[in-house]
């Protein structure tokens, strides 16, 4: 029976009775996100796709300004770092309403309370929550928080104090990260009460401008405007997540209208985006990195000259060319450009295969040597075609009698391997978390992450770059921690442990109807002060 | 009848283990596991990996992971997703009625269409429309899913604008999911724009799953409608001066369904398959998708116990099947 009602509905489509659908009455915007996120708790989640999706609904104590990697006050109005570094006193905003849902009506606003209960959940055994969800808290423990924290105490309602072990610059944008959203100590104890503390995490309540009316997976995420909301109010209605996987599908989607913002374009389609009339689309060099790392623990790359002639022995531009069509710009530091301390002085390597061999044949390899090359087999951010990267250096290194052998294994195997430092040339690259150049000159170049299973897969220890990036953590002054890490750069420049490849361009099409959007160099989509015409 | 019937019942004790091995055994031949895959370039303590593998019982030997995960199923519990931490059963419940949605409608629309062509094509044998709907037919089984729903997104959501690009209903409706299947949602809804929007994102993925599917039917009705018409029984009916239309459906094409049918109960593995990448295409939230997706993930539970339950619900099938012959035909109870 059901087949004839489905038979006689599919019929119908077919005989076209169909017409244009129902006129929309609230402001409402269609964001075609790439991908279902993991679920509702950013403390919880480990991709972009997963953090885009909370974005709307939570807040952290500080957030990046709008645009930028800079701090900004979210739930904490203000905040005082007493002298030695190690002690954070936040005061909390007194206007920040819970939102609430079927099973929770707030009878409190924002206060101390939630933000103790949102990081000893993270931070401590004993919370109750700490198991809920699996209580993989992997951000927490990346940005080494459990090593950092000493106490955190509540002063009063509106005032916390975090005290560290170490003193720590970087960890006030620590806080501005997804993983330090706050969460209702309230709602909490309410879905303790129900006996299903689990939704927590699937069912949000937040602070922010959106609430969460209902999640479909796969399919599509719906919130509305929060009224609530303690921040400017914001300009939609309705915003809408509708999961679109394809890039070819959110490109079509986005032509005929049917989402009104759609990230992450196939590099070759930007020609025709960018003639599109109807679309708009703005771009800025993303928070990345892609390298070739020499491991130098290994010979010949223990050796600083073989190092440099590898630099010299690759044409960038061709690499740029080739595989990035446009989306790239070349690198010459470990950070990108938009980051503050990046070093202008530093003066790339130039293609030169002639000095390259010289080079190698003053380091004792006249004739060259064998080697690996490990490509990625994927595709990431900052490494459209790894493959293709490694045949144009296999070639290029031919030239100066260096073979060069390319290696691949699936993803997990690979990073595994290259962060045990199995490989002698491996490529890899780097997406920043929080706009602090310490997030990248620590765990990709550091002697901690140097050891087996550590993130520094050039293997690369140098105690002076070390001390240097370590020292600049812990001084409040941006001026004086830009100067260390300036210095820093010369060093890497000089000892050569990757040859860095570029910084790639990160493209967001949009229907010429959205105003108000501004790319985030963080990577991250927010629609809070978005408008359409 | 009866020890018919628990005989058969019986035989889907081994297959099931079998399957639940089988599934278990593929996923963790792949390299990598859901700890590993969850932690990109910034790598993992060695202590760190063990803790997490611990606490997750990765460490545990392959039989032993394999005998605790039996004594799950045994109980009803197909596990959590590593990932989304929701039950097995609850992202399945979720999903399942839009594969169900989107495959009822491709079959159906492939009979509709395949059956009176395959007929045609048989009675005007040798003609014009005979070979041009062969070689339609042709075409169509071998065409790439991905390839032909790309193009028709790009005719008739992108050039004409005739109908939507991809999912299930436009994102200005929003429909309590009440069944799971998006039609009878918006039925319920009272809005009429959301029926309207629902068939519509239909059209295209109908189209594209069904294709193949009705290209084989529309060719095996033409051959088995050729053998049928050659049959002493039609030229008696023709002789007897009945005209050609009751000739050809009533007497032959009763006939020629037998194997037809067959073939469109054969036709659930390709739906199956199929609906994978059309669901990809058309972002389409049903089972294919999440499988694949937990493949990437690694996501353990989610893939045996999805495939787990795809199989059973094979299994049921071909079971019901089984046994209805049995019913008719009380040689094959034996």
């Amino acid at each position: 029976m059901k087949n004839w009602i489905v038979a006689v509905a599919c019929a119908a489509v077919v005989s076209g009775l169909l017409g244009a659908a129902g006129a929309a009455q609230a402001k409402t915007l269609v964001y075609c996100s790439e991908g279902s996120p993991e679920n509702f708790n950013p403390m919880i989640n480990t991709t972009g796709t997963s953090f885009d999706a909370n974005k709307p609904v939570y807040n952290q104590l500080l957030q990046f300004k709008l645009g930028t990697t800079e701090l900004e006050p979210a739930l904490a109005e203000k905040w005082d770092v007493e002298e030695d570094g190690k002690v954070f006193t936040f005061h909390l905003r007194k206007n920040a309403h819970w939102q609430s849902n079927k099973m929770f009506k707030p009878t409190r606003a924002f206060n101390a309370d939630d933000v103790i209960f949102s990081f000893e959940r993270q931070w401590k055994d004993s919370n109750p929550y700490h198991k809920i969800s699996g209580g993989g808290y992997d951000y927490f423990g990346d940005m080494s928080m459990p090593d950092l924290l000493d106490k955190i105490e509540k002063i009063d309602d509106y005032t916390v104090k975090f005290t560290l072990k170490t003193a720590s610059t970087p960890f006030l944008a620590d806080l501005a990260m997804d993983f330090s959203v706050i969460q209702s100590a309230e709602y909490a104890d309410a879905l303790t009460r129900l006996g299903k503390p689990e939704l927590i995490d699937q069912d949000p309540i937040g602070t922010g401008p959106f609430e969460l009316v209902a999640y479909q997976k796969d399919t599509t995420i719906r919130y509305k405007r929060f009224d609530g909301f303690w921040g400017p109010k914001p300009k939609l209605d309705v915003l809408v997540f509708s999961i679109t996987k394809d890039p070819a599908v959110r490109l079509a989607k986005l032509r005929a209208n049917e989402c009104q913002v759609a990230p992450y374009p196939s590099p070759a389609d930007l020609p025709s985006i960018k003639d599109d009339p109807k679309l708009q689309m703005q771009s800025q060099p993303g928070l990345n990195i892609g390298y070739l790392a020499l491991n130098t623990q290994k010979k010949p790359f223990d050796d600083v000259r073989v190092r440099r002639a590898i630099n010299m022995a690759i044409d960038k531009k061709a690499i740029l060319e080739a595989v990035y069509q446009g989306a790239g710009q070349p690198a010459k530091n470990l950070i990108p450009p938009t980051m503050w301390s990046y070093d202008e002085a530093v003066e790339d390597f130039k293609y030169d295969p002639a000095a390259a061999k010289a080079l190698l044949a003053e380091a004792g390899l006249p004739d060259g040597f064998e080697t690996d090359l490990w490509a990625m087999p994927v595709q990431r951010p900052y490494n459209p075609d790894a493959k293709r990267i490694a045949e144009l250096m296999q070639s290029d290194l031919a030239k100066i009698g260096v073979k060069a052998r390319i290696v691949s294994y699936e993803w997990g195997e690979y990073r595994k391997r290259a962060q045990q430092g199995e490989h002698q040339m491996a490529l890899l690259g780097w997406t920043g978390d929080n706009g602090d150049p310490d997030n990248f000159f620590v765990p990709l170049a550091g002697c901690a992450a140097a050891r087996p299973g550590g993130g520094n897969i050039a293997k690369w220890c140098d105690k002076e770059f070390d001390a240097l990036v370590n020292k600049a953590a812990t001084l409040p002054g941006q001026g004086e921690r830009a100067k260390l890490y300036q210095q820093a750069q010369t060093i890497m420049h000089t000892q050569a442990p990757f040859y860095l490849i570029a910084h790639s361009i990160v493209y967001v099409p949009m229907t010429k109807a959205v105003v108000g959007y501004k790319m985030s160099p963080l990577g991250d989509h927010r629609f809070d002060q978005v408008d359409l015409r | 009848m009866i020890r018919f019937l628990l005989r058969r019942v019986a035989l889907i004790v081994p297959t099931f283990v079998g399957v639940t091995l089988l599934s278990f055994l593929l996923i963790h031949m792949v390299p990598g596991d859901p700890i590993e895959v969850r932690f990109g370039e910034r790598g993992i303590t060695p202590a760190r990996l063990a803790e997490l593998r611990h606490s997750a019982g990765l460490d545990l030997p392959l039989w032993q992971q394999f005998l605790g995960y039996e004594r799950q199923v045994v109980t009803g519990h197909l596990g959590d997703s590593v990932v989304t931490h929701q039950t097995v059963w609850s992202e399945f419940l979720t999903l399942f009625p839009a594969t169900i949605e989107l495959s009822v409608c491709a079959i159906v629309f492939a009979i509709v269409i395949g059956l009176p062509l395959g007929i045609v094509a048989a009675v005007r044998r040798g003609t014009a429309f005979d070979y041009g709907l062969m070689g339609v037919s042709v075409t169509g089984a071998s065409m790439p899913i991905f390839w032909w729903g790309l193009m028709m997104i790009l005719v008739f959501s992108i050039w004409l604008g005739w109908t939507p690009v991809s999912g299930r209903i436009s994102e200005q409706f929003y429909v309590e999911p009440w069944s799971g299947f998006m039609l009878i949602d918006a039925w319920f809804s009272d809005d009429p724009g959301a029926v309207r929007s629902a068939l519509s994102h239909l059209i295209l993925p109908t189209i594209v799953l069904g294709t193949i599917p009705l290209a084989t039917i529309a060719r095996m009705t033409r051959s088995a409608m050729l053998e049928v018409l050659g049959e002493d029984y039609i030229r008696t009916a023709r002789a007897k001066g009945l005209n050609g239309f009751r000739v050809v459906v009533v007497h032959a094409l009763r006939n020629a369904l037998i194997p037809v049918v067959t073939v469109i109960g054969l036709q659930v593995g390709t739906l199956l398959g199929g609906a994978i990448l059309t669901e990809t295409i058309f972002s389409w939230p049903g089972i294919g998708h999440w499988l694949i997706e937990s493949i990437q993930r690694r996501d353990y539970p989610v893939l045996q116990g999805g495939t787990l339950l795809v199989a059973s619900l094979v299994m049921l099938v071909n079971l019901g099947v089984d046994l209805t012959y049995g019913f008719l035909d009380p040689r094959i109870r034996r």
